[in-house]
């Protein structure tokens, strides 16, 4: 048999106190030798379970009900403990979200790599040593030697995914499974992660079974790919069959509601999928995503359960649909996308930030070890306008969290200041501020679990900003607090819960409800959508960008994203090690001449699209520590295009587009604007 | 790791003056002098004053702390009131006590706890896990005084095999190790409740961790992966709390030795304090304050040779 995993009509239960759930429903597929397989589908769908299952690991009460899970012809039900060893880390291997969790805290790297060898049939301990120093070499790791006796908390984010990435491929297992591998890492890093999964895959031949909630990560990755909702199987194909025509609503709605670096510009409006995903969804016995599903038909779609049917003339092409004539012919009439707003460069400065610098001094207390300083923020500069949104990127490290902590108030500045009308925020540490001054710059933050008190309920969040910050009494708060809920699209039924009752996504509108319930002039926003799915987070960017429009608030919104910053920003400022190195309004940041490490960023952004080929720049290295003084140009020791000596030794030249600024040496062409009238001189059109 | 030792010494010396001198200064201002404490409540006042010029009480505060770190330095802690014996002789008799019956439940409690607590926490909510779970939570929760007398009521009254009292004196009717045996065991009873749950939950929070997975998916057997992954990792939160307990079987046992009448140190103090036999709280304080800077000391040692990623 050439299949390395089949799931043959798995159904997965599980045993809990509310009774018996079916978790994965009737699910088939097949990964050949070799071959590379992406399952996507949002949280909870049971990506996971596919994994831990083919590995026959699944959670205490979670059981195999019905169908077969074979590894290489062998049906893994069957297997005694003593051969499912032999399976596991020997044919098939895992690599996991988070590897700095999955690696063991008190155990140096290399004792866990030769563990590999050393149970699968090598005894030399010497001859294990030596394959896991090679293995290191082959994941690129610098000094593999030195690395042997390093611990995971010594390394990278990105080293660390490359060493159980090389834990992984020790044995050279026919089957490699990758739950998330790298989400949770910078952009830069998972596009050098990718490529170097899509180069050993081609070395060392192992299948692959790829589980992502980034449909942009599987377009590089996979050859085919399955989407899972609610624990069944929608639709399978092949990789392009299903980005191109997608057959089945949900996957209609999965690509549609993802930001593109490529959009328009801002404005190109995202379709969120309405509704979410209940519980009860798992048992019904037709389509399990009728109830959101904008085709159903109760006759087809509820009452009798759809098969997996052939969805395009494409070989292998199965989707579970009852109509999809038409939600083909729907689809034709999508992607209705506003025009884009060029950034209005007149529109009145709310926050003025000039030379802001943050630095943190380390140690040095006791007149011990000399005083080390980070350099978090240097000499930043930006303006935040009404009713625009400027979003601040870079990687992590980069400031982009100290800066948003300083103009909220939460850190003061070392120098510089920040202008928002007559006062100085630069300075005023928010319980300094007055009480107006809090009230006109809210924060929404990342985690919307974490930053809504557990034991206040909705309504209570709501009206308390009222109360403290605009000074209303109940009964006004009350009915402020409805128009917010209208506001942000809740239903008012939701104000007497608490918040580990509502979804993320809800949970992060209550976040905006209270962010706006001051009636702020600017509302800074740090990361607000990557906690939650693509589905969800497109209806919570839809909801920001209304409510900006409408009411003239000035945005900050702090992105790793950039899909994302593309369709939300009217600016966009660059951030390295602490420094804008691009800044300007956003159509022109997001077009030539590029800052390096700006091109750099959007050659690593992951693209929903399987033809869109390996990046053209990918960044070695990590960035240096903010401990060093940088005598030249920060990203020199990683900039694909250093010039020369000069980027080490001198501050680069502020060069300056309009209101686009990049700082670099290298003598950039101006726009493309420019060199259009430049070709038109030079050869007229035909 | 030298450097740090060193820092730590030195810290705890100047802690070590500081508490010396806050339990001598606060010995002086406590109601009723000296004099008048060793003389009883009959003497005349003349007779009082002449003790208390004698004593040299007259002087100031800070030269009487001079002289008495100077002697306690060169080993004379002064003369205890009540027992009228040099303080040092008696705190090391008593001392020396306590720490054969700390050695002993020491060296029973960790190992025990450690095999309970690990046995129990590597299979959550198996059948082991749950008795375990209960007989900790049943032996933490009953008092020393309340185990001692519900096993002096069967070991003694009942079936008459082991002695009532400890005064570890071989005339007393009983060999000597067999009055270590009862106190040992109370004191095992309640610590090790304590320390088998603290162990337990820490090997519970282990075992559910990424890296534990990982080290399963490699096809290490669940033999292998507890043993090789598990077990160290598991104790490094519970390995100060182990230590800790050292403290309480030095300077905490008052309950224990009373009840066995056992002439051991916590119930030196106990009689100092209730006395106002001063020269023994001072020198006892020191004592135990130095125990736990000890204890403390190595701890954090341990706790840096268990985990690399706080090693200095």
């Amino acid at each position: 048999m050439a299949d390395v995993l089949v799931f043959d009509k798995v159904s997965i239960d599980y045993r809990g106190k509310a009774g018996v759930q079916r978790i994965l429903n009737d699910v088939s597929f097949s990964i050949p030798a070799g071959g590379s397989m992406g399952l996507v589908g949002e949280s909870g769908c049971g990506k996971s379970t596919v994994a831990l299952a083919a590995m026959r690991y699944l959670p205490r009460g979670m059981t195999v009900a019905e169908g077969r899970i074979s590894v290489e012809g062998r049906d893994t039900a069957g297997l005694s403990d003593a051969e499912l060893r032999r399976v596991r880390g020997n044919r098939v291997a895992m690599i996991y979200q988070d590897p700095m969790s999955s690696l063991n805290p008190v155990m140096t790297v290399g004792e866990q790599l030769m563990e590999v060898p050393l149970l699968h049939g090598v005894t030399d301990r010497a001859v294990a040593f030596q394959r896991a120093v090679a293995m290191l070499g082959e994941v690129r790791l610098p000094d593999a030697e030195a690395m042997m006796a390093r611990y995971p908390h010594q390394l990278s984010g990105g080293q660390q995914q490359r060493v159980v990435i090389a834990m992984a491929l020790m044995a050279e297992p026919a089957l490699l499974i990758m739950d998330e591998p790298t989400t949770g890492l910078d952009v830069t890093i998972e596009a050098a992660i990718l490529e170097l999964v899509r180069e050993l895959r081609s070395k060392f031949g192992a299948a692959i079974l790829f589980i992502s909630h980034n449909l942009g990560t599987v377009a590089r990755i996979c050859d085919r790919i399955g989407v899972l909702y609610a624990g069944r199987l929608v639709e399978t194909g092949d990789i392009r069959s299903v980005f191109h025509r997608p057959a089945h609503p949900y996957t209609h709605g999965l690509l549609s509601a993802l930001p593109r670096i490529d959009a328009r510009g801002k404005g190109a409006r995202l379709h969120p999928i309405e509704g979410t995903l209940a519980a009860a969804d798992r048992a019904r016995p037709g389509c399990a995503f009728s109830p959101r599903c904008p085709h159903m038909a109760p006759a087809e779609c509820v009452e009798r359960s759809v098969p997996m049917v052939p969805a395009s003339p494409a070989a292998d092409h199965l989707a579970r649909c009852a109509r999809l004539e038409a939600v083909r012919k729907a689809s034709q009439a999508a992607w209705r996308a506003r025009p884009p707003a060029e950034a209005e460069v007149d529109a009145p400065i709310l926050l003025d930030v000039r030379h802001l610098t943050k630095n943190y001094e380390l140690g040095g207390r006791f007149g011990g070890r000399a005083k080390r300083v980070v350099r978090a923020l240097s000499d930043a500069n930006f303006q935040a306008r009404a009713g625009q949104t400027l979003a601040i990127v870079g990687e992590s490290g980069c400031g982009k969290s100290t800066l948003a902590k300083t103009i909220s108030g939460l850190i003061p500045a070392s120098a510089g200041e920040a202008r928002l009308g007559d006062a100085d925020l630069a300075q005023l540490p928010v319980d300094k501020r007055p009480r107006d001054l809090r009230r006109r710059i809210q924060m929404v933050f990342q985690n919307p679990d974490s930053t809504l008190n557990p034991s206040h309920s909705v309504e209570f969040a709501l009206a308390r900003p009222l109360k403290v910050l605009r000074g209303m009494g109940s009964g006004e708060a009350k009915r402020e607090v409805a128009r917010l809920m209208e506001q942000v699209q809740l239903p008012p039924d939701l104000l007497r819960r608490m918040p580990h009752q509502l979804s993320g996504g809800q949970r992060q509108r209550v976040a905006i409800a209270r962010a706006l319930a001051g009636e702020p002039d600017l509302v800074v926003a740090d990361e607000p959508v990557s906690a939650l799915d693509v589905s969800v987070q497109a209806a919570i960017l839809n909801l920001l960008s209304d409510l900006l429009e409408r009411s003239h608030v000035g945005l900050i919104v702090i992105s790793h994203d950039l899909a994302l910053v593309r369709h939300m920003a009217d600016w966009v400022a660059v951030m390295y090690l602490g420094r804008i190195v691009e800044y300007g309004p956003a159509d022109a940041v997001f077009r030539p001449p590029y800052h390096p490490y700006t091109e750099a960023l959007l050659a690593a952004a992951p693209k929903p699209d399987p033809d869109a080929g390996a990046p053209t720049v990918v960044l070695g290295g990590a960035m240096p520590s903010s401990t060093q003084a940088i005598v030249g140009c920060p990203f020199a020791s990683r900039c694909p295009r250093k010039i020369g000596a000069i980027c080490d030794t001198e501050t680069p030249p502020v060069r300056r587009f309009g209101v686009h600024s990049i700082a670099c040496h290298i003598d950039l062409p101006p726009p493309a604007a420019g060199i259009r009238s430049q070709a038109d001189a030079a050869a007229p059109p035909p | 790791m030298l450097r740090y030792t060193a820092k730590q010494l030195a810290n705890m010396a100047i802690t070590l003056f500081a508490v010396s001198f806050l339990v001598f200064a606060l010995n002086e201002l406590s109601p009723g002098d000296v004099a008048r404490k060793l003389l009883g409540a009959y003497a005349t006042q003349s007779q009082v004053d002449i003790l208390y010029k004698e004593m040299g009480l007259d002087r100031p505060l800070i030269v009487r702390y001079l002289e008495y770190m100077g002697n306690a330095l060169a080993g004379d802690f002064g003369q205890s009131l009540v027992f009228r014996r040099p303080v040092s002789e008696l705190l090391f008799d008593r001392l020396g006590n306590t720490m054969i019956l700390a050695a002993i439940s020491f060296a029973v409690i960790v190992p025990l706890s450690m095999l309970l607590g690990v046995l129990a926490g590597m299979r959550e909510r198996s059948l082991f896990d749950r008795a375990i779970s209960v007989f900790s939570s049943i032996c933490a929760s009953i008092p020393e005084f309340a185990m001692g007398v519900f096993l002096l009521a069967i070991f003694v009254v009942w079936l008459g095999m082991l002695p009532g009292v400890s005064p570890l004196r071989a005339d007393s009717g009983w060999a000597v190790w067999m009055q270590f045996v009862l106190p040992v065991l109370v004191v095992t009873f309640y610590d090790a409740g304590y320390l088998i749950s603290m162990i337990r939950s820490s090997m519970v929070e282990v075992m559910r961790s990424a890296y534990i997975r990982t080290a399963t998916l490699k096809g290490m057997s669940f033999r292998g992966v507890v043993a090789k992954h598990a077990l160290r990792n598991a104790l490094i939160t519970p390995f100060t709390v182990i230590l800790l307990q050292l403290n309480y079987l030095v300077s905490g046992l008052v309950v224990v030795e009373t009840l066995f009448a056992y002439p051991g140190f916590g119930r030196l103090m106990l009689e100092a304090a209730l006395s106002k036999d001063i020269a023994v709280i001072e020198a006892g304080t020191l004592v135990a304050v130095s125990v736990t800077m000890l204890t403390q000391l190595f701890g954090d040692l341990g706790y840096m040779l268990l985990d690399p990623r706080i090693r200095v």
